[in-house]
């Protein structure tokens, strides 16, 4: 199975130096989901930003290669880049409620990527977006596309994102924390519901996250991440038989178990953290930051 | 999916009556000042001369308002001068806008060079005394009506632009941005179809904002006797020559000012009621 999206040792760095991904390399297949855990300011989000062009304008790649369908994206030109990017990947972001525009109607936010780049009619675009509202289990599909995002549930308005994702087909899907700005409850018909698109298109998700249960449920394979730099890559099973690195093992560890409720929390030891920010410092010294 | 919107009543609301009210009576006055002034405005007679207005001892009919120190009418004067005012507002208002929201959008929404450009050029303009600077470019340009609409662009551009640009950064950070761009939209086409519409009620509100500015600069050229020839009646030039006879003849002055004030006044709140009914999220 081939990779659908290769990233080799890449490198983002804050303009004036400071690294936020160190040597990143990891791949997803086709119709793969991978998991990318890491603790708040990881860097998880930034690999998808960097993969969709979409990085704050702070931020740059300096080194390394990101590989979409068998073309490097870095040698591309600006536009071209951006249309292969959004021909053939989408983005499930992490705040619904600031990812549709206030100002517009959910229809045409949904048929926009169908027009613009598959220069799709109107009217196909908008029986496809009905399909796919149907599809991600919305009442009442006509209504919602007449609608204002505000006049929405966040749920709503996050299916409505996940069914704007999977429009134009795409082969691969970012998802950004897709669920961490839901309720507890609406997490989990949301996690189903990725999955569930995920398996009926066959398409390559990546999926960022801090939850490992989240992972466990969903993806294939997962990249652990420090101090922007890949820990562990593994399958998943083997993951979570055997973690090789400390800090997956104390990652994992660190997790509450629904089975012991009162059991108390285990937190990454220092021990731990001292090895792998060892392992980023000899890392910088290697590479000479 | 129980929509509760269209239960709620919105009604157009006080502000919005009185404002619109008065700024409608305005514009009707604009346009039909030849047949309902009562008197010519320009027209002199020192026998009426310093007629009080019509509650007071002494006053005659036709002159409502009372007449100046020349024996004008008052009232027509002022009911010619809203033509004045009102071109300036709305030409000067508009075009202000344009050129501000233009260079804001772009030094918000692409950042960059292009922003560190505009945001010196304001900084640089904020560092101008308005007034002074206006009657210097007056000075420059010669009077008219076009060098006073050129003066009040050229100065005010500026607090479009700053507004604009950071009202447009705010919404540049939105997912909804980044998804737009990865969607394939071109940044242009982004921040017309994506940002233009959300700062869209803060535009509206600036707008009407800078009509009553620039009926108030226009008001202070007239004062400083910059304006358009002296013959014209202007609410400004009403306010310079009343001034000189307060003692005698208050109404002179006190009339032109509080209409200036209620049109400056009604514009603001104009476009703060406007604002409201456009916000996206009340909408």
């Amino acid at each position: 199975m081939s990779a659908f999206l290769e990233i080799r040792n890449l490198c983002v760095t804050l303009k004036g130096g400071a690294p936020i991904l160190r040597n990143v390399s990891l791949s997803v297949s086709a119709g793969q989901v991978h998991g990318l855990v890491g603790e708040s300011g990881a860097g998880k989000s930034m690999i998808g930003k960097a993969v969709l062009g979409t990085l704050p304008r702070a931020l740059a790649v300096t080194r390394g290669e990101i590989w979409l369908d068998g073309v490097n994206l870095q040698t591309l030109r600006p536009a071209e880049r951006r249309r292969r990017i959004g021909a053939s990947a989408a983005l499930i972001p992490q705040d619904p409620l600031t990812a549709l525009n206030p100002a517009r109607r959910i229809g045409p936010q949904i048929t926009r990527r169908l027009v613009d780049i598959l220069g799709w009619s109107r009217a196909d675009a908008e029986a496809r977006a009905l399909e796919l509202l149907a599809e991600v289990q919305i009442p009442d599909p006509a209504r919602v596309m007449r609608s204002y995002p505000h006049e929405l549930s966040g749920g709503m308005r996050q299916r409505i994102l996940i069914a704007a994702a999977f429009a134009a087909e795409p082969k691969l899907i970012i998802a950004d924390e897709p669920t961490t700005a839901l309720d507890v409850t609406v997490q989990k018909q949301i996690l189903r519901l990725i999955a569930d698109m995920q398996a009926r298109h066959g398409t390559a998700l990546l999926f960022v996250t801090h939850d490992l249960g989240v992972v466990s449920k969903v993806c294939d394979t997962l990249s652990v991440l420090y101090a922007g730099k890949v820990v562990e890559e593994a399958q998943m099973r083997r993951f979570f038989m055997h973690p090789i690195h400390p800090y997956s093992a104390a990652l994992l560890a660190a997790t509450p178990s629904y089975k012991d409720p009162d059991g108390s929390l285990t937190p990454v030891p220092q021990s731990v953290i001292d090895q792998v920010e060892r392992e980023v410092t000899d890392h910088d010294r290697r590479v000479g930051i | 999916m129980r929509d509760a919107r269209g239960d709620v009543k919105r009604p157009i609301g006080l502000r919005l009556w009185l404002s619109g009210g008065w700024l409608i009576l305005l514009v009707l006055a604009a346009l039909l000042a030849p047949w309902i002034a009562p008197q010519d405005p320009l027209a002199q007679d020192l026998f009426p001369s310093r007629l009080p207005p019509f509650w007071e001892a002494g006053a005659e009919p036709g002159y409502w308002l009372g007449s100046d120190s020349l024996g004008r009418d008052v009232l027509s004067r002022i009911i010619h001068g809203a033509r004045l005012a009102l071109i300036v507002a709305l030409v000067a208002g508009t075009l202000t806008c344009l050129i501000g929201t233009a260079l804001g959008l772009i030094a918000g929404f692409y950042r960059g060079w292009p922003d560190r450009i505009i945001s010196r050029f304001v900084d640089i303009w904020m560092a101008f005394p308005p007034v002074l600077f206006a009657i210097l470019l007056i000075a420059v340009l010669g009077t008219g009506l076009t060098s006073i609409i050129i003066a009040i662009v050229v100065i005010d551009w500026t607090r479009f632009a700053r507004v604009i640009r950071a009202e447009a950064m705010t919404q540049g950070a939105m997912d909804y941005v980044a998804s737009a761009q990865v969607a394939g939209r071109k940044r242009m086409g982004t921040m017309l179809t994506e940002i233009l519409p959300n700062v869209l009620p803060t535009i509206i509100a600036l707008l009407t904002l800078e009509m009553g500015i620039a009926v108030i600069v226009e008001a202070i050229l007239s004062f400083v006797n910059l304006s358009i020839s002296t013959d014209s009646p202007t609410w400004g030039g009403m306010i310079s020559e009343g001034r000189t006879s307060v003692h005698q003849a208050w109404w002179v002055l006190v009339f032109p000012l509080i209409t200036l004030f209620l049109t400056v006044l009604s514009f603001s709140q104009l476009g703060e009621g406007l604002k409201d009914r456009f916000d996206p999220v009340l909408r």
